[in-house]
């Protein structure tokens, strides 16, 4: 028990004093989780609305499957990522395997189908009246949509935080395509699997409340944006 | 102006107008009177061109508008309608009655004026800026009218724009609409308010159970209905006052 107190203790000094090892984890962190999100975002939203908006042959059970990759393990997906990465796979020839750039891809993939399916949800959230004022009072379809698109605005930005707070705390990706290389492609996640298993207690722990406040903090914003402060 | 012809729809599996025909000159102020769920909404949908006819015709300045995304497109820029739930966007008041105005690519320097002018017209001078959510029914529906007014329609389809609107708002309300019928704009308006149908109408089309069944002037109808059936809704009733209204179809022996 005092092992932990002290731990902890120790842990908030290495933040506090802005350790550079815990900094340039952090940001290291952030910045692929956040260019995964950006990347995601724009392949996501689209796609969402494309699915949203046209009516085709099959379409509940394309959403019933992006629903079903929501919970796909992430070890799965950086298996999959691993796999088209490496040397002898399909896109072997980039050389993305243990870079952040391959991390990107991979949780780009990872959060794709989450931030797909919360986006299509976000725009079936929207009343029918909606459409209906829009076209109405004289909107072309796409500005109709355009319209429906802002009314679903905190929805969307939620399905965003999400995805971005899910990139940031998965671990199968961030191992298995980054590989957890010091000063290159270790992150939150994998840096505290390895400190944790090698004893260095007070700095997983240091990088786990980071972890934990940077996901509070996304949750926090989630709700926010979706008009309730605590709930 | 507007003109259905052998408008038909379906539903939920029922036949909800049977054939409909009536026509809206430029300049007139045409009331649909009728008990709840005897079509109206439908048939201010479609000649809205929100919904397509199940059969029919929609005309508009005498043609054909039911067809062709374009067609329907550029008849509905010319005309504008109020429903009888205000559905705002989520954004302030402004945003919402310059809405109409945007999507026509009307400049920005010109919206500002038009939107001032026409919450002026509903009494809302100076909400701007206000949330359109934070609004109440009767403020809402204001704002509702201000935005459909703000293109200046040559045709106003109203949905009983003012069903469930404390009195002061629905006199105001139909101030405007005798102002803007005044003005010579053409008005298509259901209710189910045979007072207002009265006042405001030019001429009043019956409408029962999905078909017209008599279209003539407010006096011709009121004064003799004609038939039995509409003599039951319309006859006996007037003497009891304007706020009365046509009781539901459900609590009719
Ligand atoms: N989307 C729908 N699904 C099923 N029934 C509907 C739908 N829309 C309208 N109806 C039915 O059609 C009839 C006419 O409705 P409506 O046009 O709303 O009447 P009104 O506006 O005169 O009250 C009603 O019986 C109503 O229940
Ligand atoms: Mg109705």
């Amino acid at each position: 028990m005092d092992e932990i107190g002290a731990g902890f203790v120790r842990a908030v000094e290495l933040i506090v004093s802005l350790d550079p090892a815990v900094v340039d984890i952090t940001v290291r962190s952030l910045i692929i989780a956040l260019t995964s999100t950006a990347i995601a975002t724009t392949i996501a939203v689209p796609i969402g609305g494309l699915i949203h908006f046209h009516n085709f042959w099959g379409k509940r059970a394309v959403i019933n499957v992006i629903q079903t990759l929501y919970s796909l393990p992430t070890v799965t997906v950086g298996l999959l990522v691993f796999l088209l990465l490496s040397r002898s796979g399909p896109f072997g020839g980039l050389g993305l395997l243990f870079t952040p750039a391959g991390m990107v891809v991979g949780q780009t993939v990872l959060i794709v189908p989450i931030m797909t399916g919360l986006t299509i949800a976000a725009l079936s959230g929207v009343a029918d009246q909606v459409r209906d004022s829009a076209v109405s009072l004289g909107a072309s379809k796409y500005q109709a949509i355009f319209t429906i698109m802002g009314e679903a605005r905190a929805a969307m930005m939620a399905a965003v935080l999400l995805g971005f707070g899910r990139a940031l705390s998965e671990v199968g990706v961030a191992m298995m395509i980054g590989g957890n290389i010091r000063g290159y492609t270790r992150v939150l996640t994998t840096a505290i699997a390895l400190e944790t298993s090698r004893g260095d207690i007070e700095f997983s722990m240091a990088l786990g409340i980071i972890l934990v406040s940077i996901s509070l903090i996304v949750n926090l914003l989630v709700n926010r944006v979706q008009g309730r402060w605590w709930a | 102006m507007i003109e259905a012809m052998g408008v038909r729809a379906v539903r939920g599996g029922g036949e909800v107008l049977k054939g409909v025909s009536l026509k809206a000159e430029k300049g007139e102020a045409l009331a649909i009177i009728g008990p709840t769920g005897s079509g109206k909404t439908t048939l201010l949908r479609i000649l809205n061109l929100l919904d397509p006819p199940g059969g029919g015709r929609v005309l508009f300045d005498g043609v054909d508008v039911s067809a062709g995304d374009r067609a329907r497109l550029l008849a509905r820029r010319r005309m504008a309608m109020v429903f009888q739930k205000p559905s705002l966007f989520n954004a302030t008041v402004e945003k919402n009655v310059s809405y109409g105005l945007r999507v026509r690519g009307v400049s920005a320097s010109a919206i500002d004026g038009l939107v001032g002018a026409a919450l002026r017209e509903v009494g809302l001078s100076g909400w701007e800026k206000r949330g359109a959510f934070g609004l109440s029914g009767g403020e809402a529906q204001r704002v509702a009218l201000a935005r459909a007014l703000v293109t200046d329609p040559e045709l106003l389809l109203l949905d009983e724009a003012t069903a469930n609107l404390d009195p002061r708002t629905t006199e105001a309300i139909e101030a405007l609409i005798r102002r803007v019928r005044d003005d010579g704009m053409t008005v298509v308006m259901a209710t189910h308010d045979l007072g207002q149908a009265r006042e405001l109408a030019d001429r009043v089309a019956v409408l029962m159970e999905g078909e017209v069944v008599v279209l003539g002037t407010a006096e011709e109808i009121f004064d003799s209905p004609g038939s039995e059936e509409v003599g039951r809704f319309v006859g006996g009733r007037r003497r009891q006052g304007r706020s009365l209204m046509i009781p539901d179809r459900t609590s009719h022996p």
